[in-house]
């Protein structure tokens, strides 16, 4: 470790009055000409020639010598007994090696049942019961695929159905017990709440206006094109186990492992190579994960699983499954006042959520958004019922896109109930700038925001009151035109160590750069990118504090035995931590840089300023050294009072989250005969603070618009009643293609972070987060004059009909 | 069970293999000519991640069994920067950022590369609906549509 | 996600492709487009034990118009009906019904005869070739026979071939200058089946509709026509009342069940509501209006 200045600049979580007020604009400024390529620039992706020559290393494209395939077995039940399990065809066949049943995992050293991300529990594989449809039960190593495949179909078990709770009201009555392996013989897993309840009551009791609404937003699955896999590969004479995995975030997952099968962290290696997209499909530990990793570790041979897309869509994690109970206040001029919500959360068979671990409800409570509230009272129960386990973020940090879908379905709705135009209602309503640093009633710091411009932005390019005109005329002709507006607050980067952790493991995230004696660089993080331009954005972030160019930066991640200790991927935290751990670890190397400098030109310190990739003279410009010269001198002549190297690590520890905003408008015309709801336009505004890449940036709302669109419209897990998943397959479970999805017009105003290095907030998830409600509230808009208030997402054809039968219009 | 010795054309070599009948096409390509470009994406010819050229016709490879392919000429993503130097689509992709995790993108491009070749001047509802076998769930689709367009036009320009 | 083996078999000519499925009988499947055959092998929930690859009979693969038909191969992949000028111009029922049809990376595959062979009343040319009045070509161990279209959907996923039969030809009469065409499909995105699907052929002397035929996709257990809206409408003009009560007709005709779509009330009123703008759609083309 360099000896490092202790004055080295930090930025603090204390945004004190004047000091947090950050200026709103809409242009990206770029400090580095091209050649540097640091923030600012559109810099085409260093990672892409890979991908489009069709190079890229995906786990399945792993082939080690001896591999061996497994595959899984899967219940066909929501809940049964299992009676038996008669392997004996399956291992007579030619070509299979083992297989692999619960009680196998208990016999190798209790390994049947892991701990989830939220210290829960959950079965691996079972040995009397089935707990959900698709359940693992056993599985089958074979010589090849296909030979896997067939002795699956060899396998036999006997089960004795029962009856399954599905309802998680129902659960709640505890009836039938979906846990009975645990002490507790309850299906009511935890409570959570967040804000002042007495204060709340009051705020109701003496409100003008009040309007309550019950929304249920369903299970989704993220369904990245790629599907979970693994290659596990343990090496029995170096007692080295190495994990090929599609892991959002590959070191937590390691000492997962670690803490469960007693393998010494130091000998287990987790790859993550090129992952085709996360959304936090990729961050839960799955059964099969562990069965690969145990099968390995018995034959001492490689072993590839990659699940099926139907075993995806079906057994791996879920997003979302809210039942939500809204009621919202205001007092006699429109001013919002309280609000109160009631949640169930399904969380299937066990709670194996991904959230920081003080938070079951992730960050919920962010559910009073963009508004001034005087009080607010949340609170969530979480419940078990015989489904998949799970509570991933699909695209979305956390369980924000349910609170932020709540507080713009209720905004809506008062806003129309009271006759106001919705745009005018949340102008009058917001947070203003010089509020912030904000408090929430709910407890949260919002670091910087500026509502209004964002949304004053979007209504001038869509031309807001035209499109109020046009609507007026259309509806006295009995035309069904909405207009929809959702004006979010995002709170993502989590976290700071006081309060996130998973696992106990803290939420840093971590650089490190070293510096080459010919002014090249190698970096190395501790998130792991699937596919949002990291090898990319580190490498401008490093540029812009250092004037390395950034194509000389090399950019790793994903590999434990390389990378520094990282939480990974996810909930929009890679720019808000790992990004600021980048630029904090480069200016450590500035810092030291300086020394150079000023040895090289003998004077002191003091005398030096920086210029974008260089430390001069002051007012004697000539005098300067370029970092490349500098790098160069630090190993082959450096002062003689320092080490040699130019590097350095940096574990960043956030002080806060960050809060990305923006506003959305999305116009609709509804066809009355048909009840096709088109979208017409759309537009986006995003606030994500300073930009790293503009082209990232929208590539990143683009594809979050769409991933919000899709289930907004289209997308819903279904159960019938005995649990059996009747949308398991890409048939049934419907994602947009280029034809369903709009051409997105994007617009930006950029409102920085003041407690960020360099003022950036994350940006991925904003937009799934921001365009359900607005898709939502202009289907409504479209209808609330035929006297519909409320229509569930996806928003389909079939429910937009329900609604308009059900209110005299025939078509 | 029935095998067979199949001989065809890939990426303009001739390759001759023994298949199970079985032996799915994108399996043959991925595991036993380990050309890992294609991907599989799905299990009900959803997704098109698995786009490849049969014939001079972008199908999915995932729903042709291997011993279809004999005597037939196959092309796959790795055929296209031949001699090292990217065709227009890798080039418009790249340029205009139409990918984000890669693993559609080979069967994007293919598919595009079909679509342009039939239709060169391609208006955007036509790009549109040309890739609507092919899902994406990074870049919401609107890059890939400007990629296109880059290389609708580099490829004119060449004419 | 992987099939069961199979014995595989590639005859190159239709007489030895009837020969085997006549030497296999039951546990033989003919496998041309396989965009719907290979699909459910994967799934195993068909498991053949022989395929007939009937691909490489080439001459099986056309579209041309001869002896007052349209003649359509029963290996004419869907593309061809697309990427034809013929079939845009003088077909536009049929041109509407290829560009829905799954994808377009499905079509390059996808055969028009496998599209009605698997009488699938989910699939998209039931429907039209009811409309059209068309026949199909068989040939089997016994020779070549012509089955008219009514008669060849006999219930779900049988047809009326006989064992060791292959559809050879599709048959679609040349339309007259009085007639135009429809397909009109609402699906929830491409590559979906239909909620509904109506297929409108007709002859109309000005406002006044002489002759029409309609098609029903997925609405029923076998593909339909709505023979009750057809009589409302024969000698009618296509008047706003009388397109009403004809879709409430169909509405109360055709027999959808309740999915993921929706309710099957809400599949007989959209059915309703897209027969209505078939017809008209039909009538518009027939009075020569552009598409």
């Amino acid at each position: 470790m360099a000896h490092l200045d202790p004055r080295v600049e930090r930025h603090t979580a204390k945004a004190t009055g004047i000091s947090a007020q950050v200026e709103t604009t809409d242009t990206v400024e770029t400090k580095t000409p091209e050649k540097v390529c640091g923030m600012g620039h559109r810099m085409k992706r260093k990672e892409d020639p890979r991908f489009i020559q069709g190079k890229g290393r995906y786990i399945d494209d792993i082939k080690l010598p001896g591999m061996l395939h497994m595959a899984i077995v899967r219940s066909p039940y929501a809940h049964a007994k299992i009676l038996n399990i008669d392997t004996s065809e399956a291992l007579a066949t030619p070509g299979v090696v083992a297989v692999i049943t619960g009680k196998d995992l208990k016999a190798a050293g209790n390994l049947h049942y892991m701990p989830t991300l939220m210290s829960d529990t959950q079965p691996v594989l079972p040995i009397d019961k089935v707990l959900y449809y698709a359940q693992e039960v056993c599985a089958v190593i074979a010589t090849d695929r296909y030979i896997a495949a067939d002795a699956r179909e060899k396998i036999l078990v006997e089960y004795e159905p029962l009856e399954p709770v599905i309802d998680p009201h129902r659960a709640l009555k505890d009836e039938i017990i979906v846990r009975e392996d645990k002490e507790k013989k309850t299906n009511h897993v935890w409570h959570w709440s967040a804000g002042d309840s007495a204060a709340t009551d009051a705020v109701f009791a003496r409100a003008a206006h009040v309007v309550k609404q019950d929304i249920y937003i369903p299970r989704i699955h993220v369904c990245s094109i790629e599907t979970c896999g693994m290659v596990a590969n343990y090496d029995k004479v170096r007692e080295h186990m190495q994990l090929y995995m599609t892991s959002q975030a590959p070191h937590a997952h390691r000492t997962v492992f670690a803490l469960v099968s007693g393998l010494p962290e130091h000998k287990i290696q987790v790859i993550s190579p090129d992952i085709g997209g996360g959304f936090g499909g990729k961050v839960p530990v799955y059964p099969g994960y562990v069965v690969c990793a145990v099968a390995s570790l018995v034959t001492g041979k490689p072993i590839k699983w990659i699940e099926d897309r139907s075993e995806n869509l079906q057994a791996d994690s879920f997003a979302r499954d809210y039942h939500i109970k809204a009621e919202l206040a205001a007092d006699a001029s429109g001013k919002l006042t309280g609000l109160r919500v009631r949640t169930i959360s399904d969380c299937g068979v066990a709670d194996a959520a991904a959230n920081p671990s003080k938070f079951p409800a992730g960050l919920y409570s962010i559910c009073t958004g963009s508004y001034q509230l005087e009080a607010a009272d949340v609170q969530v129960d979480g419940v078990y019922t015989n489904k998949p386990p799970g509570g991933v973020a699909y695209r979305c940090s956390f369980r924000v896109t349910e609170a932020v879908h709540l507080i713009e379905r209720m905004v809506d709705i008062m806003a129309h109930d009271l006759g106001r135009d919705p745009a005018a209602f949340r102008l009058q309503n917001f947070i203003r700038p010089d509020q912030f640093p904000y408090k929430s009633p709910t407890g949260w710091e919002y670091d910087s925001g500026n509502y209004e411009a964002a949304l004053k932005k979007a209504m001038t390019m869509i031309d807001y009151a035209a499109l109020r005109d046009e609507q007026a005329k259309k509806r006295a002709r009995g035309e069904l035109m909405g207009i929809g507006i959702s004006s979010f607050t995002e709170v993502v980067g989590a976290g700071p160590a006081a309060d996130f952790d998973i696992l106990g493991i803290k939420m840093f995230d971590s650089a490190e750069i070293r510096i080459h004696p010919t002014g090249k660089a190698i970096a190395r993080l501790g998130t792991k990118s699937q596919g949002q331009g990291h090898e990319t954005t580190y490498a401008q972030i490093i540029a812009e504090e250092l004037g390395l160019p950034a194509a000389d930066v090399q950019v790793e991640e994903g590999d434990t035995d390389t990378a520094p200790y990282g939480l990974g991927t996810y909930a929009s935290r890679s720019t808000p931590t790992s990004g600021a751990a980048a630029a904090m670890a480069a200016r450590k190397i500035r810092a030291k840089a300086k020394k150079i400098a000023a040895y090289l030109l003998e004077v002191g310190e003091q005398d030096l300023e920086w210029n974008v990739d260089r430390f001069q003279v002051k007012g004697s410009p000539d005098q300067a050294k370029t970092i490349q010269e500098i790098a160069f001198a630090a190993y082959t002549n450096h002062p003689p009072d320092i080490e040699a190297g130019l590097e350095a690590t940096d574990y960043y520890n956030p002080p806060n989250l960050t809060f990305p905003f923006g506003s959305y408008i999305c116009v609709v015309d509804i066809d009355p005969g048909t009840a096709v709801v088109k979208i017409r336009r759309f537009v986006a505004v995003d606030d994500c603070g300073k930009i790293i890449n503009p082209m990232i940036v929208e590539g990143q709302i683009e594809g979050g618009l769409t991933m919000g669109l899709a289930p907004a419209m289209f997308e819903e897990i279904v159960y019938d009643e005995n649990g059996q998943n009747l949308t398991g397959t890409m048939a049934d479970y419907l994602l947009p293609t280029a034809v369903e999805s709009p051409r997105w017009e994007l617009g930006k105003t950029i409102t920085p972070s003041p407690h960020h290095p360099f003022g950036a907030k994350g940006v991925g998830e904003s937009p799934t987060v921001g365009a359900p409600p607005a898709i939502a509230n202009a289907v409504v808009d479209a209808l609330w004059h035929l006297g519909v208030r409320h229509i569930d997402i996806p928003i389909t054809p079939y429910r937009v009909w329900k609604a308009l039968r059900e209110h005299g219009v025939t078509g | 069970m029935s095998r067979h010795q199949i001989s065809l054309t890939v990426n303009g070599e001739k390759v001759t293999r023994e298949v199970e009948a079985r032996t799915l096409l994108v399996h043959f390509i991925r595991e036993h000519l380990e050309l890992t470009g294609t991907h599989i994406g799905c299990d009900t010819t959803s997704c098109g991640a698995c786009t490849v050229m049969l014939d001079g016709r972008p199908i999915k490879s995932c729903t042709v069994f291997a011993v279809q392919a004999d005597q037939g000429n196959l092309e796959t993503i790795e055929a296209l920067a031949a001699g090292g130097k990217l065709h227009p689509l890798q080039e418009g992709f790249w340029e205009k950022h139409g990918l984000q995790c890669g693993y559609c993108t080979p069967g994007m491009i293919m598919s595009a590369k079909s679509l342009l070749a039939r239709k060169p001047r391609p208006t955007e509802a036509e790009i549109r609906e040309g890739i609507s076998g092919n899902i994406c769930r990074c870049t919401g689709y609107n890059k890939i549509v400007e990629a296109i367009q880059y290389a609708a036009d580099k490829l004119q320009e060449a004419r | 996600m992987i099939p069961a083996q199979f014995d595989y078999h590639a005859p190159k000519s239709l007489d030895e492709a009837i020969a085997l499925l006549t030497q296999h009988g039951g546990s033989a499947k003919v496998l041309a487009g396989g965009q719907s055959l290979i699909p459910a092998m994967r799934f195993r929930l068909a498991t053949p034990e022989v395929l007939v690859d009937i691909n490489g009979i080439r001459q099986l693969e056309y579209v041309r118009e001869q002896g007052g038909y349209l003649a359509i191969g029963a290996l004419a992949r869907e593309t061809a009906l697309e990427e034809s000028e013929l079939i845009a111009r003088r077909y536009p029922l049929l041109f509407d019904t290829a560009k829905v049809v799954a994808d377009p990376l499905v079509r390059q595959r996808a055969t028009v005869g496998g599209n009605l062979a698997h009488a699938d009343p989910a699939n998209d040319h039931p429907a039209t070739m009811l409309a059209y009045a068309a026949q199909v070509v068989a040939r089997g161990p016994k020779g070549e026979r012509t089955i008219g279209i009514d008669d060849f959907f006999t219930g779900l996923f049988e047809n009326a071939l006989a064992p060791g039969e292959i559809l050879t030809e599709i048959r679609v009469p040349i339309p007259r200058a009085t007639s135009g065409g429809a397909y009109i499909k609402l699906e929830r995105k491409v590559g979906d089946y239909a909620t509904t699907g109506v297929a409108v052929q007709l002859e109309a002397s000005g406002e006044v509709c002489t002759a029409i035929r309609i098609g029903l996709t997925n609405v029923s257990p076998t593909p339909m026509r709505a023979l009750e809206a057809e009589q409302r409408l024969i000698g009618q003009p296509l008047t706003e009342a009388n397109l009403e009560a004809a879709g409430q007709l169909a509405a109360t005709a055709c027999d959808p069940s309740s999915d993921l779509r929706g309710s099957a009330d809400y599949k007989r009123d959209v059915t309703r509501v897209v027969l209505k703008r078939a017809v008209i759609l039909a009538h518009a083309r027939a009075k020569g209006a552009k598409s």
